[in-house]
């Protein structure tokens, strides 16, 4: 059972595998272990960057793509549900519509991306999902009648997925199970199934091909793989998967903007997590997310506490003030990335 | 005997350079034969514009009836020419198996030609589950003829399998090749070893500049050492 939901691709070590329990069990568990919006918020959101840096990693790590468009699949996704939730209303099946058309949607642009451009050299592929990339943020902040511009979108959703509808009279746990644990657990739920589908990709023949293009194309080509066409699925795949993450996330938000769907700032973030965790792992990917979207919104308040409980020792409260949190985020980063090159999964996997 | 591959008039440039200035030669069916010369002679090239990794700019390459020159490098693979390149070009971070089971694009690995496949490579069983990038550098060559003759192809294109070698390596080798000779697989070789070339080869083509400067049988060369020194010169001197 366990090998046919993980592909036969166990984590191979110790230490990585409790970690990941770790999280399964923090997620699967949170709106009972961690009550409150803002922690749900944070569970909800590294599931939904789970899928999404996972997707990511199928492009970089496994097959040696590297884009800039990613995020704007991640839009696209969101975007689909903010529209036909505007426009359709909030019904069950605006949001199967909106999702409909945004995954065909970055289905067909990124095939059509991969088919023109994935057989240019890496760096201009790059450059060129940057352009399309930064053209697509532009049109969303400019289309402000549809798109609801540098505001974005807010909407409402079936009344099983708002906050005030009751699913059970008794708290269960001490926690009340209204429309946001709904939300919640669609969001968990299928971030973890797509996670799984995405590493049956990656260790399927067609993932095992991927590969071999990413170590040396040509001789993938002289054994008889077309390389652009393996790309280009690729792409498309990494494509839907983000998507999919887009829809998610409008789900939970019940918002979809340029700041939390399109910016650069994000695709710099879904960089960091696939490095930090370690690429064309799969697995590099939850414990990336995991700990940058926790680092990102609780490092704050850990220096906050740090900072008043220095008190009168000179200069460490300023040092460790909260509003310096960016610079200790970024030393952190620049740590992890020294301590390990191969991300964390590489080297937890490294030492067994 | 017919011919597997002929070409004719093989012309390819590479940026300004023009490397083949018209490359004539044959590979019979059922056969083995070596292509010799001197380093930049244009060997690698020549195989390479088989394969399609190098467009040919004039001349016609015919692999068994039709004219592939043009072709994609998958679409010629695909038609049953298997390529082992100098550089091995393993996917080192891959295991063994599934550096085979790539190869095997026609579904899974046969089992009885993995078998036979041991009997002449038996460090690919052992490794079997080993990244190939951890195989030392007769194992990773041992592996990327194996992968090229994991399914049966119609011809076989190695380029200097001894190249780097130990000795006893190289003997291993060669028993190698005389079993897959055995199976009647038409191979075309890129050699500068010519005493392993010679324990191999039936027919010889030898380039030089380019061009094909000599082709016919390899007894007739290995017994005319005049024309080995006047075709291979220092590269003859350097292996013997």
């Amino acid at each position: 059972m366990t090998r046919r939901l993980l592909s036969g691709d166990y984590p191979r070590s110790r230490m990585l595998a409790t970690l990941l329990l770790l999280i399964l069990a923090g997620l699967a568990f949170a709106p009972f272990a961690f009550p409150g919006t803002r922690s749900l918020d944070v569970a909800a959101k590294v599931c939904v960057f789970i899928l999404l840096v996972a997707s990511y990693d199928l492009l970089l790590g496994y097959t040696g793509i590297v884009s800039f468009a990613h995020t704007m699949f991640f839009g696209i996704g969101a975007y689909g549900i903010a529209i036909a939730a505007t426009r359709l209303g909030p019904t069950w099946g605006s949001l199967v519509l909106g999702s409909l058309v945004a995954l065909a949607c970055s289905a067909l642009l990124s095939l059509l991306i991969g088919m023109l451009s994935l057989r240019v050299k890496t760096i201009f592929f790059a450059m060129i999902t940057l352009a399309v990339a930064s053209f697509f943020a532009i049109l969303a902040s400019q289309l402000s009648g549809f798109t609801g511009g540098e505001d974005g979108l807010t909407y409402k959703l079936p009344q099983l997925l708002l906050p005030g509808t009751k699913l059970l009279e008794a708290p269960l746990f001490g926690v009340e199970i209204n429309g946001r644990i709904v939300s919640y657990y669609i969001v968990f739920f299928t971030a973890a199934a797509l996670f799984l589908a995405l590493l049956r990709v990656v260790n399927s023949p067609f993932g095992r091909v991927l590969q071999a293009i990413r170590e040396n194309d040509f001789r993938a080509e002289a054994i008889g793989y077309r390389s652009v066409i393996y790309r280009s699925v690729a792409n498309c795949v990494a494509a839907l998967a983000a998507s999919a993450a887009g829809i998610l996330y409008a789900l939970w938000l019940r918002y979809a903007g340029p700041d939390t769907t399109l910016s650069f700032d994000i695709m710099i973030d879904i960089l960091l997590m696939v490095v930090i965790g370690g690429m064309g792992t799969m697995y590099g990917a939850v414990v990336g997310a995991t700990l940058f979207v926790i680092a990102q919104t609780y490092l704050q308040d850990l220096m906050k506490l740090a900072s008043d409980a220095a008190a009168g020792i000179p200069l460490l409260p300023d040092l460790v003030h909260p509003d310096r949190w960016l610079l200790w985020l970024g030393i952190l980063f620049i740590l992890s990335v020294y301590r390990f090159p191969a991300g964390i999964v590489g080297k937890l996997r490294g030492r067994q | 005997m017919s011919n597997l591959l002929a070409l004719s008039g093989v012309n390819t440039r590479i940026g300004h350079y023009h490397i083949l200035q018209g490359v004539d030669f044959v590979v019979p069916q059922g056969g083995f034969t070596m292509l010799l010369g001197r380093n930049g002679a244009g060997k690698t090239t020549c195989l390479r514009t088989i394969m399609g990794l190098w467009k040919a700019s004039a001349g016609r390459i015919d692999f068994d009836g039709a004219d592939i020159a043009g072709r994609s490098t998958p679409a010629v693979a695909q038609l049953g020419i298997g390529y082992v390149p100098e550089s091995m070009g393993i996917f080192a971070g891959l295991t063994v198996r599934e550096n085979l089971t790539l190869a095997a694009r026609d579904g899974p690995i046969d089992e009885k030609r993995l078998d036979w496949m041991f009997g002449l490579f038996p460090a690919l069983k052992k490794f079997w589950h080993l990244p190939a990038g951890h195989l030392s550098g007769g194992q990773k060559q041992m592996l990327a003829i194996a992968r090229a003759m994991i399914e049966p192809r119609k011809l076989l294109l190695v380029d200097e399998p001894t190249k780097g070698l130990a000795p006893a390596i190289i003997a291993h080798m060669v028993e190698a090749f005389r079993e897959l000779k055995r199976t009647d697989t038409t191979i075309l070789l890129v050699e500068q070893n010519f005493n392993f070339a010679r324990s191999l080869g039936d027919t010889v083509a030898v380039m030089d500049s380019g061009r094909i400067v000599h082709s016919g049988n390899m007894g007739e060369l290995a017994g005319n050492e005049a024309l080995q020194y006047r075709l291979l010169g220092l590269s003859l001197d350097a292996h013997q």
